[in-house]
């Protein structure tokens, strides 16, 4: 089959692979109708997470149709037609029974590799780097499934793959960083960074019932499409943040903030240069610019929800701020198959329509400009879906042009 | 020995090798029985706690007295001309203690020590006899360095007594299930080469005796027989082989009820002394064969095959989990497949709905 392979930082190629096979009774093989590049997928491809090998097939949100079941599959028929979540879990360890799925004791056969890096190990993710388990990933043709009969969601058929694709990580994701905020009516809650993820925070703010949200970005396509999603903003670079979010709330700063950022952050020059710097040098892992303005931003006894990625160690993190000022830090990788459900149901009900944050689509065939696209934002481009069975005649960059972007 | 109500003890401890466990046999104590001196193999932990110790001590006295000759030549009681002398002694110390923090197991830095402790006592007696010693005061540094001397001794041997000892290894791990179904499906040997990767086979010959067959390193085959000394139905099981093995080992393996009846604490002690001895267990090592991180990952599958049903594999792991075994994460070729050491399939219990393990 083709699958998109990691090479090295910044080298991705579709390339010729072996197809999956069925190892566990509980697997899955899906044949994959669309599979997305995702903003932790760049943290791969600039290689700011160790233990990738080269060959390692990226991609963790997939969808299709099942083609191959393990006898231990019962809940599922070859023909279904499935969304994967990212995180790997088993059903039936201590975490998984408290719903607590991207920590399933489980799904990670490299265990002790991420038990080095972080004291403890989460679950399995698919096409991950090896110290989340090693398993090939969904920018392919065909993806083995783990424990298929506790992950995939079947799909009802008059919903289009590009409405549900995002139940995989981005919507739950998003709206797991909104639900650690604990919001209450009349609340107002700041996000910063307004990428795919944070896209679905601004919208699942207000469906959990918060009154103000204030997004933070420097993007303007993506300021505009959080404006679009009800959404105040402040652009970075025109304004001091800090000062921009007092002025908004009176000083007392926001309820609750979102960190949809994670270590790859940009911010003001001078601090981006020295936490670059540092990074460089493999004095810190991470940039954690978005995290500090987050921590000094929310107000006195307020939450911070952070749901954007880090992988190792940072510098400089206010810690006095948090302690004093009676903060509570809330985070996770998404336990995706808690919300899949619960999400569906609100697309079914039109609440939301997940397929607005695509800008372009494409074949999988072009992954490596996918890739580009995304990770320097040229022309516009917010979200790449991928398309094993895409026509390439259609359009030089598969740009969709029902979305128009107002600068 | 069967599985009945049968007790007894078992410490490696005591023994100094493990074919000396030979003589240990099981007692039947009842009421006396402690899992917690079921562990197998420890002395030279504290022995090396107290060389840590000394090795301070020989830094820090080293460094007074190279630093401050004269302090020390007046707190002894011996004449300050001897400064010089008094440095190089600070110089031996330093180099003692050096010794032993750069030694895995410090047993000729702490023989060092001995040998210094004497120089030092004969330097004493020398002072004593100089009509300008301090008498009171020699007689003072000399109870001290007497004292030091005896702790150096007595450290000294209990590093030399265990030179021989075997590889020790221990893990624990969580199980989702309660101790009564960890410890049956532990207890049926044959079980165990579903999980542990270098096991071929186990076969129970029944009265506690088994015949286990397992990969040695560069392709060998080792096997050994086996008996159980303790058998403490969902409490305890601890083993060793028999004369004549090709590998001597024991081990003990306990479970505990986890608090709020979350499961079971599975903890192994295993200790065994390797193909090829101390010089095959550093090879082995060079290829990634660290024996807690093998016992780490045998847990781990242990976990997965009573929890889950099966060995969990993902791309990357198909042929071990060590660094230089992980494949790319990419699907493996029919070729590959074949080559894996160890397909899920071949370690997979039927699981019925409810979540408990039936037999194959």
């Amino acid at each position: 089959m083709r699958a998109n392979c990691w090479y090295g930082k910044t080298m991705v190629s579709v390339s010729d692979v072996p197809d999956p096979q069925i190892l566990n009774q509980r697997d899955a093989i899906v044949k994959i109708t669309s599979t997305a590049i995702c903003g932790s997928d760049l943290h791969l491809y600039n290689h700011f997470i160790p233990t990738m090998k080269s060959g390692d097939i990226l991609g963790h949100e997939f969808m299709g149709e099942v083609v191959e079941l393990g006898r231990e599959v019962t809940n599922l028929k070859v023909g279904d037609r499935v969304v994967v979540p990212f995180p790997i879990a088993c059903g039936r360890c201590f975490f998984c029974k408290e719903q607590m799925f991207s920590l399933c004791e489980n799904s990670n056969p490299n265990a002790w590799m991420a038990e080095k890096m972080f004291g403890h190990s989460p679950a399995g993710i698919f096409g991950y780097s090896h110290l989340t388990g090693g398993y090939a990933g969904g920018q392919a043709e065909y993806a083995r499934v783990p424990f298929a009969d506790v992950g995939p969601i079947k799909v009802p058929d008059h919903l289009s793959d590009e409405q549900v694709l995002f139940l995989s990580d981005i919507f739950p994701t998003g709206y797991m960083g909104a639900e650690m905020c604990d919001i209450k009516p009349g609340d107002t809650i700041a996000i910063w960074g307004c990428g795919p993820v944070g896209q679905f925070s601004i919208r699942s703010a207000f469906l959990l019932g918060a009154e103000r949200v204030i997004a933070i970005d420097q993007v303007p396509e993506r300021l505009q499409m959080a404006e679009d999603g009800g959404a105040e903003t402040i652009n970075y670079e025109e304004q001091n943040v800090y000062e921009a979010l007092m002025e908004m709330t009176g000083g007392r700063g926001p309820d609750a903030c979102i960190d949809d950022v994670g270590m790859e952050a940009h911010g003001p020059t001078a601090i981006f240069a020295y936490d670059r710097l540092k990074q460089a040098a493999g004095l810190e892992t991470d940039r954690p610019h978005a995290l500090r303005e987050a921590i000094m931003c929310c107000r006195n006894g307020g939450i911070v929800s952070v749901i954007g990625v880090y992988g190792g160690f940072v510098d400089k993190f206010p810690l006095g701020s948090l302690m004093n000022r009676s903060l509570t830090i809330k985070s996770g990788q998404a336990h995706v198959q808690r919300y899949m459900r619960p999400l569906l149901q609100m697309i079914e009900n039109g609440d939301i329509d997940p397929s607005f944050v695509i800008t372009h689509r494409m074949s999988l065939e072009d992954a490596p400009r996918g890739y580009d696209m995304f990770k320097n934002k040229k022309d516009n481009c917010i979200k790449v879906v991928l398309k094993p069975d895409w026509d390439r005649t259609n359009g030089a960059n598969g740009r969709d042009e029902s979305y128009t972007v107002v600068h | 020995m069967s599985t009945n109500q049968q007790t007894g003890t078992f410490d490696l401890g005591e023994a100094s090798s493990v074919s000396e466990l030979e003589l240990q046999a099981p007692q039947s104590r009842g009421a006396n029985y402690s899992v917690e001196r079921a562990r197998p193999g420890l002395p030279s932990s504290s022995a090396k706690r107290l060389a840590k110790g000394l090795g301070w001590f020989s830094i820090g006295l080293g460094l007074a007295e190279l630093l401050a000759p004269r302090a020390i030549a007046n707190i002894s009681g011996v004449s300050n001309k001897h400064t010089g002398l008094i440095r190089l002694y600070g110089l031996r110390e330093i180099g003692a203690g050096i010794t032993i923090f750069a030694q895995e197991k410090p047993t000729e830095g702490v023989w060092s020590r001995v040998v210094g402790d004497a120089i030092d006592l004969a330097s004493l007696g020398v002072a004593a006899t100089n009509p300008n010693a301090k008498l009171g005061r020699v007689a003072f540094a000399t109870a001290n360095v007497l004292a030091v001397t005896a702790l150096d001794v007595v450290c000294a041997m209990q590093l030399s007594s265990s030179t021989n000892r075997g590889i020790q290894a221990k893990g624990s791990c969580f199980i989702n299930l309660p101790p009564e179904e960890v410890y049956s499906f532990w207890r049926n040997f044959e079980n165990l080469p579903r999980f542990m990767r270098h096991l071929e086979s186990v076969r129970d010959l029944g009265d506690g005796r088994s015949h286990w067959k397992a990969k040695g390193p560069a392709g060998t085959e080792v096997e050994w027989h086996a008996t159980i000394i303790a058998d403490v139905p969902n409490e305890v099981i601890t083993w060793r082989s028999l004369e004549g093995s090709d590998v001597d080992n024991a081990g003990a393996v306990r479970f505990e009820r986890a608090a709020g009846n979350r499961g079971t604490i599975l903890k192994v002690n295993l200790e065994y002394n390797p193909v090829g001895g101390v010089l095959g267990a550093a090879v082995a090592k060079l290829f990634g064969e660290e024996p807690e991180q093998q016992l780490d990952d045998d847990l781990r599958r242990f976990k997965q095959v009573l929890e889950v049903g099966e060995v969990v594999v993902s791309d990357a792991t198909l042929l071990g989990t060590g660094y230089t075994a992980q494949r790319p994460g990419q699907p493996a070729s029919a070729k590959e497949l074949e080559s894996a050491e160890m397909l899920p399939s071949e370690t997979a219990t039927n699981y019925g709905s409810e979540g408990r393990y039936t037999e194959r």
